[in-house]
């Protein structure tokens, strides 16, 4: 149906326009679970959990570890708004790892004083970055 | 008349200062040029977050959320950002005379929180609650700051001790103007919004809900609105003390030229008083 319609894809963070132009199909998470966004959807607002983010262009896919912001999707394209989003080689494998195990830990030894949400958080982040890195 | 000496260096003493002056202008006006493109590139995620929160509130009607009612408490947080150093002209000043000069607001009821040393000074000095200093913050603001320190205040205002947050920064229009601003983060100013923004988009749906909704993007809304202040922040900082500097420089050209005149006259009038002495001397030989 929307074959040779253009779907714009426009990623803002709060200091470069991270990516811009017309692409087939972006996959990313949402708080309502993982969602794949075709052109012709409709007007909708989504709030962005951290995962991967996957751009399908014409000839080829692009991938980014997209973790904080929200997305406003309609019929003829999509803006994110990213508060935090990564390309694969802006990201420091050692310190993804790194942050892995600290959040795992942090959840395995868990106290009433720990921020779980926090923890959780921090550990999706971790898990897109290195998994966007694979 | 001063002597010849005392002038050469007077000149000479403003010569130095006017080169310091110069080379500030200079560093500010580099600075300046990085500052405006960075305030210039979070416009436009500014303005995208603005209309999607515009477009959410006129949606969800007159719901009593809690970031769109005050809280109880009279206490205020004022945000305030200034620069880390002075020589500015009137830009440190003009911002915190927005506080200070508030015409309902009482000493007591304020919690300041300071991005920028010469705030921190100026309101400690006048006996305010100085909360949070974070000088480091506005030598190059990063979004993770202003998400930081949205964090702490909108849990402050979840517990209650806060009825109200503020902001006080220098908006930043262009190079040569740039005006100091008060604007209230909480509880979310729903006039302005409405009647600045743009005809909402009726058929938008929302995942989750509209309240569950707001309950997450409001708080990434006043993050933008910092990050916004804080850039836009920087730049007026060194557009003022290009400014400052420049008329500095300018002024310093005035005295040396004023200067150099004096120089001249007093040279001019020892030459003629020597002369008078010789001619004088020699009349009196023969």
């Amino acid at each position: 149906m929307a074959d040779n319609q253009n779907f714009h894809l426009r990623i803002i963070t709060p200091d470069r326009l991270f990516y811009e132009g017309d692409v087939d199909m972006v996959e990313f998470n949402t708080t309502e679970g993982e969602i794949g966004v075709l052109p012709g959807h409709i007007p909708l607002t989504v709030i962005v959990k951290p995962g991967i983010l996957v751009i399908t262009e014409k000839d080829g896919e692009k991938d980014a570890a997209l973790h904080a912001g929200f997305a406003e999707i309609l019929p003829e394209g999509i803006t994110i708004l990213a508060e935090i989003v990564e390309w694969p080689e802006e990201i420091d494998a050692h310190r993804a790892e790194e942050a892995l195990h600290r959040a795992q830990d942090r959840l395995a030894s868990k106290t009433p004083e720990t921020d779980i949400a926090r923890a959780e958080t921090a550990l999706m982040r971790a898990m897109a970055r290195i998994e966007v890195l694979k | 008349m001063a002597s010849m000496r005392d002038i050469k260096r007077r000149k000479s003493s403003i010569q130095g200062t006017q080169q310091i002056t110069k080379a500030m202008k200079l560093v500010s006006t580099v600075k300046l040029q990085r500052a405006k493109a960075n305030a210039e590139r979070s416009k436009v995620y500014f303005e995208s977050m603005f209309d999607t929160v515009n477009s959410i509130l006129s949606r969800v009607g007159h719901v009593e959320h809690r970031y769109l009612v005050p809280g109880e408490s009279p206490k205020k947080a004022v945000i305030v950002i200034t620069s880390n150093r002075g020589l500015a002209g009137g830009y440190n000043s003009n911002v915190i005379k927005l506080v200070t000069r508030h015409e309902t607001w009482q000493k007591e009821d304020l919690s300041i929180y300071a991005l920028g040393n010469k705030g921190r000074e100026a309101f400690a000095r006048n006996g305010y609650t100085v909360r949070e200093t974070l000088p480091e913050v506005i030598e190059d603001p990063a979004y993770a700051d202003a998400m930081l320190l949205s964090k702490r205040l909108l849990e402050r205002f979840a517990e209650g001790e806060f009825g109200e947050i503020y902001l006080a920064y220098t908006s930043f229009k262009n190079t040569v103007s740039h005006e100091p601003k008060l604007l209230r983060l909480l509880p979310v100013n729903r006039e302005e919004l409405e009647s600045s923004g743009k005809e909402a988009d009726a058929i938008m749906n929302f995942e989750p809900e509209d309240i569950e909704a707001l309950d997450m993007i409001i708080p990434k809304y006043i993050t933008s609105l910092i990050y916004g202040a804080m850039v836009e922040a920087v730049a007026s900082e060194n557009g003022a003390r290009m400014q400052a500097m420049d008329s500095a420089t300018s002024n310093a050209e005035e005295i040396i030229n004023d200067l150099a005149l004096k120089y001249n006259r007093a040279r001019q009038g020892s030459i003629t008083q020597e002369l008078t002495e010789i001619i004088a001397g020699a009349e009196a030989l023969g």
